[in-house]
């Protein structure tokens, strides 16, 4: 059962407190954007085998959106970080890099 | 190959068994093929199967990393059903179900279908007006469906509960000719029929790169060395975003686990298939007497092939206020798959970026009923590069806003 830790209330919350809220960082785009751009901003989801960066949010908890950095393959938990940053922070990027070194996700990396 | 009949199983019973061959041969790779498909399950052994059969492209490679069958094809629920909303889902499904009526006789080998009925429960107001919607555009479509009231409910189902507390049963969406096969002899059927025709189904074998050369694609990388190609298909699920990457492009994907789960073996007790879409649950019973049971998806992207427990409660819970004979059950075994779910929720069978590279994939949470007309489609558009069937189905819909939008019609359980 995946367990995160709310960076506001400090909860270790299992999944049924928390609402899975898919991509981190996106960059919206929206009215006078190209075709290109809005479509990939839409339809064009990470999809990644490993390293991915995602929203959630302690729904039957605090209520607040947070971020998680987890890996798809192995439901490892590297840390979670407020929502209020559009890239993770270098203390984050440090613990995925002490177990994926050399891992990049959309323009991040370590 | 030796065909299977009862003369073949009399003559085996007098001579202890010892003529019986492999179903399918084992070769070693060679360094061309016209076509190579990535992806040994039903869909990806359904479009070799097709482009053998109907357009004599046998120089085919089936590849597969693990063992044919073992991803999604041997982890579902084996419902066959048709009754989509949109005209190009009713399209594919209906021709895979037919497809399924007789697919026992032309592999000459038994996937066990078995169109028992398929009901989907109306418990909203909502979902009566859509299932009544469904049910006249299926009359347009040339589906067999029709709307049945809950008396009729009750008779087709004794067990079922139609007060239920929270989602009383209004009705339903019956489709006589739905039903389930057995998934394993599916593909297992395909792949001795692809073997036969001289196509080779190396597994074990995973792919590990792309191989292109001004924007066409030229080959693979194998873990069994480079093998080379003049059309690709990548026909891989859950692992399509990983495989489209290799390739240099991007597809509208998300994969999620999707769980399954069957209770101890009990006397027959239901001989149709249910699904409650507003509950998230769906049942039916196997010939082995156990209580096949389906939910919902997680809720975020998971490569590992198991979900989350919560889910199975979610789903079991559901299922008691209608089926309250649930509750006396003991689970046996549960399970989970990756599904490769798109944006409207219905698949892509597709040109892509790289010229004579195709890709069949988001099928999502339902793709062992699309299964031939999958491949059949697949099969016509890589060999001549347009399948009326699969032409809304293409990648640029989403672009294009072309939407082939299920998710409202189909709910979860899709």
């Amino acid at each position: 059962m995946l367990i995160l830790e709310c960076p506001y209330c400090g909860v270790h919350a299992e999944e049924t407190e928390l609402h899975a809220g898919g991509e981190a960082h996106l960059k919206r785009f929206g009215p006078g954007a190209s075709d290109e751009d809005f479509h990939d901003y839409l339809f064009m989801r990470e999809n990644p085998k490993g390293v991915h960066l995602e929203r959630w949010r302690h729904v039957n908890g605090c209520g607040k959106w947070f971020h998680a950095a987890r890996c798809t393959m192995t439901l490892e938990v590297f840390g979670t970080y407020t929502a209020q940053t559009s890239e993770p922070p270098q203390e984050i990027k440090d613990k995925i890099s002490a177990k994926r070194p050399g891992w990049t996700w959309r323009e991040f990396s370590a | 190959m030796k065909r299977y009949s009862a003369f073949a199983v009399a003559r085996e019973g007098l001579r202890y068994h010892s003529g019986w061959e492999r179903a399918w041969r084992s070769p070693e790779p060679k360094r061309h093929y016209d076509v190579i498909i990535v992806g040994a399950g039903g869909h990806g052994l359904a479009t070799a199967y097709y482009l053998g059969k109907n357009f004599g492209i046998t120089n085919v490679a089936v590849i597969e990393k693990g063992w044919l069958g073992g991803g999604n094809t041997g982890r579902n629920t084996t419902i066959i059903r048709s009754n989509y909303l949109q005209d190009p889902s009713a399209a594919i499904y209906e021709k895979a179900r037919s497809l399924y009526e007789d697919l026992s006789q032309d592999f000459n080998y038994n996937i066990m279908f078995s169109p028992r009925g398929v009901i989907m429960l109306a418990q909203t107001e909502h979902e009566v007006r859509g299932y009544k919607r469904t049910a006249h555009a299926n009359a347009l479509q040339g589906v067999t469906t029709e709307w049945i009231e809950p008396a009729r409910v009750k008779e087709l189902v004794p067990i079922i509960n139609l007060e239920g507390p929270r989602y009383p049963v209004l009705g339903g969406l019956w489709q006589e000719r739905g039903g389930t096969a057995r998934h394993d002899a599916v593909a297992w059927g395909y792949a001795r029929a692809c073997s036969a025709m001289g196509m080779d189904i190396l597994q074990k074998c995973e792919v590990t790169g792309v191989r292109t050369e001004n924007g066409r694609v030229v080959g693979v990388d194998t873990t069994k060395g480079a093998i080379d190609c003049d059309k690709l298909g990548m026909v891989v699920a859950g692992n399509c975003s990983h495989l489209s990457q290799m390739a240099g492009f991007r597809l509208p994907v998300e994969s999620v686990a999707l769980q399954a789960l069957v209770s101890e073996p009990i006397k027959p007790c239901m001989d149709v298939v249910v699904m409650a879409n507003t509950v998230h649950g769906y049942m039916s019973q196997s010939d082995k007497g156990e209580m096949v049971i389906g939910g919902g998806t997680d809720g975020f992207n998971n490569y590992t092939q198991r979900g989350s427990f919560h889910h199975i409660e979610e789903t079991v819970r559901a299922l008691i206020e209608t089926f309250p004979m649930v509750s006396r059950l003991k689970m046996l075994r549960q399970w989970g798959g990756i599904v490769d779910v798109t944006g409207d929720r219905s698949p892509l069978i597709s040109r892509t970026p790289v010229a004579n590279c195709f890709v069949n994939a988001g099928w999502g949470t339902g793709g062992f009923k699309a299964i031939p007309g999958s491949g059949w489609a697949m099969a016509e558009l890589m060999a001549t590069g347009h399948s009326n069937l699969a032409e809304e189905f293409s990648m640029m819909r989403f672009k294009e806003g072309k939407f082939i939008d299920e998710s409202v019609a189909a709910g979860v359980a899709h």
